[in-house]
């Protein structure tokens, strides 16, 4: 490990480090903009100069591996003046079109040329201008700002795994661009938003929005997968304005997909915000909260117990779901579930439903296999980090299902749950080179287990998992891959049928035989909502989507971004989303409006406010006393030995922007959706 | 420079290296060490450059892209960086002249002001004709006969404004002179004839 004096301090840093790290380490701050602790170093800018004793002239400290003994001064004189040429020479070309430029007031740039810029230019003669590229729908481009750091072609080549940006020309005549301008195909292509230092790149949707000193800044979750990536949201007055990644290096390091940041303005459109009655002319109509309920409890008044379900969605918050929960307890109907998609995950055995490696876990894996999952459009963000295990280890990776793009090289078993059979029972070849590996894995996504067969493949799944050694002391290389944010808190919560209870399917087929007369849909859209037609629906959300469609009540909920609510992610960690913003007109957060409609039936929960609710869920389920924390799951016998059936593995989702009512309502996810569309047809046509 | 500006706005519908180019790549791809096949994206460039009446279509890029196993955006960059690489059509003789230091001095501005008054392209252009492009380009490592003209692979060298007058005219005539000095002298042997080694035997003139 290397000692070194910076600015008269001594540091010590790990091998390998460079000397912009040993300076930082020692308090000394160095201005960069290629520089991007995440990426390759390109070491093109050479703002972060600095002073070498011995060396000749000022060094790029971040292209410069510290070495022993090195004398370093970031503060002489001649750095000064180097940065204050290098910032010069910056902006010759740039527009200095700061008061037009979104990137004010967050702009690298500007506040670097606080420190080490000239009041006046020098240079008399023109600037350059250089045409804006088209990116897609979410990337707005003023490319004459643009400095080339090449931050943005390193990312989408490096963690995205899309190598569709790229420099054309050489020297003054250097332009970032996609390939002929294509739309960068990539589910993190905004990342590079965030990451390019000047404003050449810059949010297509939120352009001339908000300056970022109007903005309220909340931290929260996202919820638009079931990583929780740790996110801002920034809010001016009651408006969700934009959501940026916050840092954490255990799930989404600093990256988030941009379906969680785009598809907020889906809260702005198609909004529940006063409760709806059906009347006898078959439409919804506007009424008080006091005549819904009423209409509500009258009905169950009349319908007994066993004839009643209640169905939870897939972005609804822990506190509403034990509210429900609880008040169907009351009511004495067993017939509850949270897992719409109808994934055979029973609520028994913790290790059997969450992803056991957790997502940091990944950089240690040595070979994997996927199974009817895309985690590429599941969870984007750990895609990556697939990728990136696999740059640096090249391990091997597999898949059953269809075959799929994931950014690194995979090995399609095909689509035959037969093949898993074989993995299973070792006769497959992939199985030796699992049981060679020391860190293996297994994910499974929700098309392997939301089939008929689904409680035979987690038999499967445990088979193979004991059989090569997946479960060690260290190590449990069983991982169930969700993407309905809600699912592992509800499991965790028990949202699934009780003693003699239905299903999903169960109460939809029911349903349709006139069997069910009774059905609560909690923010549930992603049913055959035509199986409704008979019973008597309530649907308590925030969308105006399929669920409310079909119902006979609506009560209008908080959207995630309007509550205080709790999360679990699919590893497991409770997270807890924050309120960055007021539900509309009349909406309400769920948990309350279950709390009042409880006493309008005298069966009145007991608790009064959100921390009461909390304290009890708590006191039933005890992992939702630690918040951010990984606790482990002991592992234990799981699924159904049988049969399983011979058609086709599917992933658990074949499409990434529409997938939940936010972002079905959101006009940005449908432009991406629309481009996404035509590039795949552009390369079928070829 | 925009990518619209960059390329050619019709491009072929197909790109197909013919057999004489396969040859030449094989050799290419096979100076470089397993898995470094990326190494030769320059050659093969250079190869469909040939084959195509000297230029680089899109699909050609393509093409290239997948039998290196490169994404098609790095082929571009490179395509893109070295101004050798055409990735417009050029006319059938393309006429690249040094302005750099030693030819400026020897008067390569002659050059192009006879190029602008008989086919009136600047650099970068086609003449109203087709037959011919021009660009100017930095040294072309033959300044010891500055100033020169590169038609196509061939150099012309000692070069004014007659003479270049003469060449673009003979080029007109399908009947390019013979490459080299056009003041006749060898090599680079000093202007009036050998001063040393004079009792050597001369080598035939190229070509
Ligand atoms: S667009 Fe931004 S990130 Fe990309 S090279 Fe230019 S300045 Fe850097
Ligand atoms: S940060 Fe060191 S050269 Fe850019
Ligand atoms: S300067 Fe023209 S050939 Fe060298």
């Amino acid at each position: 490990m290397p000692k070194l004096t910076v600015d008269g301090i001594e540091v010590e840093v790990e091998d390998g480090a460079t000397v912009l790290q040993a300076c930082e380490e020692a308090g000394a701050e160095i201005p960069r903009f290629c520089y991007h602790e995440r990426l390759s170093i390109a070491g093109n800018c050479r703002m972060c100069l600095v002073d070498m004793e011995r060396a000749p002239k000022p060094v790029a400290s971040c292209a410069m591996p510290a070495g022993d003994g090195m004398v370093i001064s970031t503060k002489s004189e001649r750095v000064k003046k180097a940065r204050e040429g290098v910032m010069e020479f910056l902006l010759v070309n740039h527009p200095l079109d700061c008061p037009i430029c979104d990137q004010g007031g967050e702009c690298d740039l500007q506040d670097q040329a606080m420190g080490y810029g000239h009041d006046a230019s020098r240079y008399g003669e023109n600037k350059r201008a250089v045409s804006e590229k088209h990116m897609g729908p979410l990337i707005k481009t003023v490319m004459t700002r643009c400095i080339h750091c090449t931050r943005c072609v390193r990312f989408s080549t490096e963690v995205a795994g899309v190598a569709d940006l790229g420099a054309i020309g050489r020297g003054e005549g250097v332009e970032i661009t996609t390939y002929l301008e294509k739309t960068l195909a990539s589910e993190l292509s905004a990342n590079v938003i965030d990451l390019c230092p000047v404003g050449a790149l810059t949010s297509r949707p939120y352009a001339f929005v908000a300056r970022p000193w109007e903005l309220n800044k909340v931290e929260s979750i996202d919820v638009s997968d079931a990583m929780g990536a740790n996110i801002r949201i920034d809010a001016r007055g009651n408006q969700v304005l934009r959501v940026l990644p916050r840092l954490n290096e255990d799930i989404n390091e600093e990256w988030i997909s941009d379906k969680a940041r785009y598809a907020i303005d889906g809260l702005r459109r198609q909004r529940l915000d006063k409760p709806y009655l059906r009347g006898e002319d078959g439409r919804l109509h506007p009424v008080s909260w006091d005549d819904a309920f009423a209409a509500i409890a009258g009905r169950m008044k009349k319908t007994k117990a066993d004839k009643m379900a209640a169905i939870a969605g897939d972005q609804i918050d822990a506190e509403a779901m034990f509210a429900l929960k609880s008040l169907f307890e009351k009511v004495g109907s067993p017939h509850i579930d949270c897992r719409q998609d109808g994934a055979k995950l029973t609520a028994k055995n913790r290790s059997s439903y969450i992803f056991n490696t957790t997502i940091a876990g990944i950089d240690e894996a040595d070979a994997i296999v996927i199974i009817g999952s895309n985690p590429r459009i599941e969870a984007p963000v750990m895609n990556a980090r697939i990728r990136r295990r696999y740059l640096n280890a090249q391990i091997p990776i597999a898949h059953i299902g269809p075959e799929l793009d994931l950014t690194y090289p995979v090995e399609n078993l095909g689509d035959d749950m037969a093949v898993l059979e074989a993995l299973a029972s070792g006769k497959h070849p992939f199985a030796k080179q699992l049981k060679k590996a020391k860190k293996p894995m297994v994910i499974v996504g929700m098309g392997a287990l939301r089939r008929a067969d689904g409680s035979a493949v987690m038999a499967l799944c445990h088979q193979l998992a004991e059989g090569v050694g997946m479960v060690t002391a260290d190590w449990n290389g069983f991982n169930v891959l969700h993407h309905a944010a809600a699912r592992v808190a509800g499991l965790d919560l028990g949202f699934v049928p009780g003693k003699g209870g239905k299903d999903v399917q169960g109460i939809l087929s029911a349903a349709t035989k006139g069997e069910m007369d009774f059905v609560w849909l909690l923010g549930a859209d992603e049913l055959d909502t035509d199986m409704l037609a008979k019973p008597f629906v309530v649907y308590q959300g925030h969308h105006g989507d399929k669920g409310a469609q079909c119902a006979d009540v609506v009560l209008p909920g908080a959207a995630w971004a309007e509550k205080d609510g709790l999360y679990v992610n699919f590893e497991g960690r409770v997270q807890m989303a924050r309120r960055a913003a007021f539900p509309p007109g009349d909406a309400r957060e769920d948990w309350a409006i279950l709390r009042a409609f409880s006493e309008t039936i005298n069966k009145t929960l007991s608790f009064d406010s959100l921390n009461e609710l909390r304290k009890q869920m708590v006191a039933e389920v005890p992992v939702f006393a630690k918040l951010d924390e990984i606790q482990p799951a002991k592992w234990a016998k799981f699924g159904r030995t049988a049969k399983v059936k011979s058609e086709p593995v599917e992933a658990g989702l074949d499409e990434f922007y529409m997938t939940s009512a936010i972002s079905r309502a959101s006009e940005t996810m449908a432009e991406c959706y629309q481009a996404n569309q035509a590039g795949k047809s552009a390369i079928a046509a070829e | 420079m925009s990518i619209q500006t960059l390329i050619a706005e019709e491009q072929p519908e197909h790109f197909a290296f013919d057999k004489a180019s396969e040859k030449e790549i094989k050799k290419a791809i096979s100076k470089y060490p397993e898995g470094r096949q990326a190494s030769a994206v320059k050659s093969l460039l250079y190869i469909a450059q040939k084959q195509n009446d000297n230029w680089i279509p899109v699909k050609a890029i393509e093409e290239i892209a997948k039998r290196l196993d490169m994404a098609e955006m790095r082929v571009l960059e490179v395509a893109s960086f070295y101004s050798m690489f055409n990735l417009k059509p050029v006319g059938k003789y393309y006429l690249q002249a040094c302005g750099t230091t030693p030819c400026m001095l020897r008067g390569s501005d002659d050059v192009m002001r006879c190029i602008k008054d008989k086919l009136d392209i600047s650099s970068g252009e086609t003449s109203a004709c087709g037959k011919f492009s021009l660009l100017e380009v930095e040294c072309l490592g033959a300044c010891v006969n500055a100033p020169i003209l590169q038609v196509n692979d061939d150099f012309y060298e000692d070069l004014d404004y007659q003479a270049t007058k003469d060449l673009l005219e003979a080029l007109e005539a399908d009947s390019p002179p013979d490459v080299g000095s056009v003041m006749g002298r060898q090599g680079s042997e000093a202007e009036g004839g050998a001063t040393t080694l004079k009792a050597a035997k001369r080598s035939g003139k190229k070509k």
